[in-house]
């Protein structure tokens, strides 16, 4: 064997170790019997799975991530549609600013988006915290939204309009009727990016969560700084696999990596 | 209204935000004729249709169909049917479901609908075809659907962009007959745009030349391809040997060919290769050119008029590369233009 020849699946090798070994330890230590969050496991037991439904914060902050995650992403599809539609469709003057303006909070680090969101518009205003934590979601979403929404209208030819125009169809109707149908793909696409972007935001979160409100994330790494048993690993396996589960039903059912 | 003037285009402006495409445009239509919009790409032809469908609002003019000024008329209002070039069919519709929408649209249920999209689905010849998704039809077959799914809605006026263009030989005439056999059994008035002379010579009643978003010139098939009246309509339709007269004559290095008795009042003269004769004649050229095309020659001279073309019979002897010979251009058979641009 030479040099050349081991180089691939060394490669392969680290990739994999490093992409799915943390995941697997993890997963290894939530059925750990022990007391604390340790590797390797300690026996085997389903304790700290059980446990993760007794916490009462990790039922609360889980109910504000799922209504963070739907309503956000919900919200963020509402703004998005119409956005990808007008600049998909018409040549409008600054498209490409709002282009950039729109994507703007996937290249700006999370942190930069919360203490700014906090900053200039959380305290000036005196917003909520739950209020303040969807407007960030759904400002969170949004790029992801525009883009997935964008690509399938991009893959629609736009004179289906017309003909539906033609033949007796508003412009409004139009798109309902033709558009809407024909990218419904694209639309859970992105609902399920969104989906998944938005319940594992941390940083951002970070800075908007207060006093009883916290997102489940948030509320993780609070637990783990003060108790330090294998029931948050036990959380972050149940959610990872319920992650995939998603991924893996809208890949079964809509083609998913088409659009993303 | 008159007959003559079912649908009518009068000073008609077309433009794209400042730039104007079709500058005061007047056309008439018979009610049941079929007319080709014939040019080449930019002239306009596809900016008229569009007018006429009311895609494109229109800058100053008027269009009336069947008596009534559509002017300002929306397009979902107009009554007109247009088949585009790519068809243009709904993906998430089946076949039926296509043929159905505008009657739903129109409130159409039940028997009556079922009724119509049936015999509309039975006169494109794919009635077994109704449940199929539109990519599982072939180019041809999707045509088909478009102009059913016109079709049942009865428009005064059906406007197809380029019909012919996007099928293969075969598939282009069995098209050319079915829109020809649907155009006599409705009795629709028909315009189709066009770039493809031929398309517009085989299929139209009368064909419509545009240039620049203007009218060449308007006429039978037979009009435009024995007597073209621009130089632009000439070099169109396959004329290639076109020359201006000044004054009645033709200049050539021998001097000036006095043509005023055969074309007094001929701005320009025009031959089909076909009708230039080799070896006698007046005139003098070198063959710069020479290929053969089965039942004839072609060739290519140097002349002091220019180049010329020439298409005589393979039988005849044949010209060497460089070899000089002598031509005519038989004024007789001349077309005589009154435009040369």
């Amino acid at each position: 064997m030479t040099i050349r020849s081991l180089f691939i699946p060394l490669i392969l090798f680290l990739v994999i170790t490093f992409l799915i070994g943390p995941f697997l330890i993890i997963v290894a230590a939530s059925f750990s019997a022990g007391e604390t969050l340790a590797f390797p496991p300690q026996g085997f037991s389903l304790r700290w799975i059980g446990k993760v439904f007794t916490v009462e914060s990790f039922r609360a902050s889980f109910g504000m991530s799922l209504f963070l995650a739907v309503g956000g992403t919900a919200a963020a599809l509402v703004l998005g549609i119409p956005a990808s539609y007008a600049l998909s469709r018409y040549k409008l003057p600054g498209a490409e600013i709002v282009r950039t303006i729109v994507s703007a909070p996937i290249i700006v680090p999370g942190i930069i988006v919360g203490l700014a969101l906090l900053r200039y518009i959380v305290v000036p205003f005196q917003v909520g915290i739950t209020p303040a934590l969807f407007l960030a979601h759904t400002a969170l979403v949004l790029p992801y939204a525009v883009r997935v929404v964008s690509a399938s209208l991009d893959n629609l030819r736009s004179d289906i309009e017309e003909a539906a125009v033609l033949l007796g169809s508003s412009r409004l109707g139009a798109f309902f009727r033709v558009v809407m149908p024909n990218i419904r793909g694209g639309i859970l696409s992105a609902f399920i990016l969104g989906f998944v972007t938005s319940f594992n935001q941390v940083p951002v979160s970070l800075f908007l969560s207060g006093p009883g409100v916290r997102t489940l994330p948030v509320d993780m790494i609070a637990y783990m700084e003060i108790v330090f048993d294998p029931s948050v690993a036990a959380l972050s396996s149940l959610l990872a696999f319920l992650s995939i589960g998603i991924v893996f039903l809208a890949e079964r059912f809509l083609g998913f990596s088409r659009y993303v | 209204m008159s007959d003559a003037s079912y649908l009518s285009l009068r000073k008609l402006t077309l433009a794209y935000g400042d730039s104007v495409a079709v500058p005061d445009l007047d056309l008439d239509i018979r009610r049941g004729e079929l007319i080709a919009l014939l040019g080449p790409s930019g002239c306009g032809k596809t900016t008229t249709m569009r007018a006429i469908a009311g895609l494109l609002p229109v800058k100053s003019g008027h269009v009336r169909l069947d008596g009534a000024d559509i002017t300002r008329v929306p397009a979902n209002k107009r009554a007109v049917g247009l088949v585009f070039q790519s068809y243009a069919l709904f993906p998430h519709l089946s076949v039926y479901e296509n043929v159905a929408f505008g009657l739903k649209l129109k409130g159409m249920r039940g028997a009556e609908l079922d009724a119509k999209v049936q015999s509309g689905l039975k006169s494109v010849g794919l009635s077994s075809f109704a449940n199929r998704k539109p990519a599982e039809l072939s180019g041809g077959q999707q045509q088909r659907v478009a102009l059913a799914r016109s079709m049942v809605m009865e428009p005064k006026v059906l406007l197809l962009d380029e019909p012919l263009s996007n099928l293969d030989a075969r598939l282009r005439l069995e098209m050319r007959t079915e829109l020809q056999r649907v155009q006599k059994e409705t009795g629709v008035t028909m315009i189709f745009v066009t770039h493809d002379q031929a398309e517009a010579l085989a299929l139209a009643d009368r064909i419509v030349v545009m240039k620049s978003g203007k009218i060449e010139q308007i006429g039978s098939p037979e009009d435009i391809y024995n007597r073209p009246l621009s130089s632009f309509v000439a070099d169109f339709v396959g004329f290639e040997n076109i020359f201006p007269l000044v004054e009645g004559k033709l200049k050539t290095s021998g001097g000036l060919v006095d043509l005023s008795s055969q074309a007094p009042s001929a701005a320009g003269l025009a031959w089909r290769p076909r009708m230039v004769t080799l070896g006698t004649g007046p005139f003098r050229g070198t063959v710069r050119g020479t290929s053969f095309a089965g039942d004839s020659r072609e060739y290519l001279l140097d002349t002091s008029m220019g180049p010329i073309k020439a298409e005589v019979e393979a039988s005849l002897p044949a010209h060497a590369m460089g070899s000089d010979v002598s031509f005519n251009l038989p004024a007789e058979k001349a077309a005589p233009l009154s435009r040369f641009a």
